[in-house]
């Protein structure tokens, strides 16, 4: 129902970005989605990846600071009004998104949302209840 | 506990009368150094000062400072006042760059360093009955043979085994029924962690010391306790405080109370000076100390900078000693900043980075100018990755930190939480500080 989401402590120098995904590249690992969010020093960079906990091992060995936390990720129909009815759910229920960032897929008219709320399991069951496709670990690692 | 005074004729001396007794010594102290040392009577002839000439303790202001560079220009005896017939011991100071300073005693000098030792360590129990283990190197260095000395003037029995060899240290403590430990602060943790490691062979209980004299580093708050509750039952200790400059240890030392260090004051005029300017503060004010050896003959010291941070209380004590105590060392003046003009030291900073868990211990001080205005920004590493869930954890954490650090040093600084391990580590003194103003 949830899929692993790596969230990595970032300073803000050039090439920083860089190097840290040179280190996640060479463990062979593939980025599925990434956000990054940036203040004047630090940012968070955020990323789905097919291996989470290798990802999270290689980082860590390399000394960075990293959580890996459950984030919910909904597949929707990727044409006009299919964004505005996923958050109208949600907005019924009046559970807030902490954060969120999407992408679309390579072969389908599917597009997909990862988001962090506040309450977790209510926004799965919210939004499974709804007729929102919840995509699964092994849907999102073998995209 | 006992509240022994070792000379009560000086340690509770009315504050009149050892004022009088200090002036009456300086003045013999200015004059010895005046036909004495060529080094001395250079400064005198220089600034018209003769022995005559000083009314009260204050006039001291008109004597120049004593540096640790003149003890190391006049590199060995430059500063000696007598011939080595006279001189009975040699100590020298670990001299980390250039020439060590040297320091040499009269059988005089030996007999008051003695004095002045004995009274620290008999204020907080030391007695003829006490079994005591010296575990600071012996050697060059004046810690050990400082505390031997003035606890073997008690008539304590001392066990001189030095530093190191920690089963040894141990089979001692219990065979010989020891109850008291000289060592540094970090050394003295270390033997109560390693006499816990071996509890299943050999249980606390068949250790009996309950005293620990403690010197020639810094002790904070949070140390002592961990020490105290490492050794467990009772064990009680406190700080002493002096340099091979000014004999060694003995200039300082805390009574039962341990509310700050009293000073030897008929041995030692300490003034509190501003480093940057060299004049003198009011009574009470933090700074630099600068000490003057009354009664030191062998190599005689002139209102010494200590380089040492700290400020001194003149009240009496409720142990009934007048001596003046001084605050625990605050910090060193070659680490002090000035930032808008406020004396900031690495370890305020440290002090208050204390306990924050989700930063790691390591941390950078940067001192920029901009506009005219000097900024301090503290760089700390973020270990704690449970907080990147949510922006607003870090600002938090970012908010906690300058708090704490504002609360103590009463300016505003910038925090930067920075990944870990980007924070430059030393195996030696640490250089905490970027000082980019003059760059």
């Amino acid at each position: 129902m949830f899929i692993k989401q790596l969230s990595v402590f970032v300073e803000n120098k050039s090439g920083r970005l860089a190097e840290i995904t040179a280190i996640i590249a060479k463990a062979n690992i593939d980025i599925r989605a990434l956000s990054i969010a940036d203040t004047t020093d630090f940012g968070i960079l955020r990323l789905v990846v097919d291996k989470p906990a290798e990802a999270e091992k290689t980082l860590k060995d390399a000394g960075l600071t990293v959580s890996l936390t459950n984030v919910i990720a909904v597949g929707i129909p990727d044409k006009p009004g299919g964004f505005a009815n996923a958050m109208q759910v949600l907005a019924d229920k009046e559970i807030s998104v902490e954060y969120m960032y999407a992408f679309v897929s390579r072969d389908t008219d599917r597009a997909y949302l990862i988001m962090r709320v506040k309450d977790n399991d209510a926004a799965a069951s919210i939004l499974g209840g709804s007729g929102l496709e919840l995509l699964s670990e092994d849907d999102v690692y073998k995209m | 506990m006992r509240n022994l005074i070792f000379n009560p004729e000086m340690e509770c001396m009315p504050r009149k009368a050892l004022e009088a007794l200090q002036l009456e010594r300086l003045k013999a102290l200015v004059d010895y150094c005046d036909k004495n040392v060529e080094f001395y009577h250079k400064r005198f002839k220089e600034n018209n000062i003769t022995a005559d000439k000083f009314k009260s303790i204050s006039d001291i202001s008109y004597i120049p400072f004593t540096t640790k560079e003149d003890l190391r220009d006049t590199y060995p005896f430059g500063m000696f006042s007598v011939p080595n017939k006279e001189i009975v011991r040699i100590h020298a100071s670990s001299g980390t760059t250039g020439n060590p300073t040297v320091v040499g005693y009269t059988r005089e000098d030996l007999a008051h360093w003695s004095e002045q030792v004995a009274r620290l360590c008999y204020a907080v129990g030391a007695t003829e009955e006490t079994i005591v283990q010296i575990c600071f190197g012996y050697g060059m260095f004046t810690g050990a043979l400082g505390l031997h000395y003035g606890l073997e003037k008690i008539g304590a029995t001392i066990v001189p085994v030095s530093s190191g060899n920690t089963d040894k240290q141990l089979k001692f403590m219990r065979d010989f029924g020891t109850d008291t430990i000289v060592a540094t602060p970090s050394y003295c943790l270390f033997l109560a962690e390693a006499a816990r490691e071996r509890q299943d062979e050999f249980p606390m209980e068949s250790y009996r010391v309950k005293l620990g004299l403690l010197g020639s580093e810094g002790c904070t708050p949070e140390m002592r306790e961990q020490i105290e509750n490492s050794w467990g039952n009772g064990f009680f200790s406190t700080d002493n405080y002096g340099m091979s400059e000014l004999n060694g240890p003995g200039l300082s030392g805390e009574c039962i109370h341990r509310e700050g260090l009293h000073i030897n004051e008929d041995h030692f005029l300490c003034e509190i000076i501003d480093s940057a300017s060299g004049a003198v503060l009011d009574r009470g004010a933090t700074g630099e100390m600068v000490v003057t050896a009354l009664t030191k003959r062998g190599i005689p010291m002139l209102r010494y900078r200590t380089k040492d941070i700290t400020n001194i209380n003149y009240d009496t004590c409720k142990c009934g000693r007048t001596s003046a105590r001084m605050h625990k060392i605050i910090g060193r003046s070659d680490d002090m900043l000035k930032i808008r003009g406020v004396n900031v030291f690495p370890s305020q900073v440290e002090s208050a980075l204390i306990g924050i868990n989700e930063i790691g211990p390591h941390y950078q001080i940067v001192v920029r100018r901009q506009n005219y205005a000097d900024n301090l920004e503290v760089r700390v590493e973020l270990i704690d990755g449970t907080l990147l869930e949510k922006y607003g954890e870090l600002e938090k954490l970012q908010a906690r930190i300058h708090d704490r650090i504002k609360s103590i040093l009463g300016i505003d600084i910038k925090v930067t939480l920075v990944e870990p391990k980007t924070i430059e580590r030393f195996t030696g003194k640490a250089q905490r500080v970027v000082d980019m103003r003059n760059s």
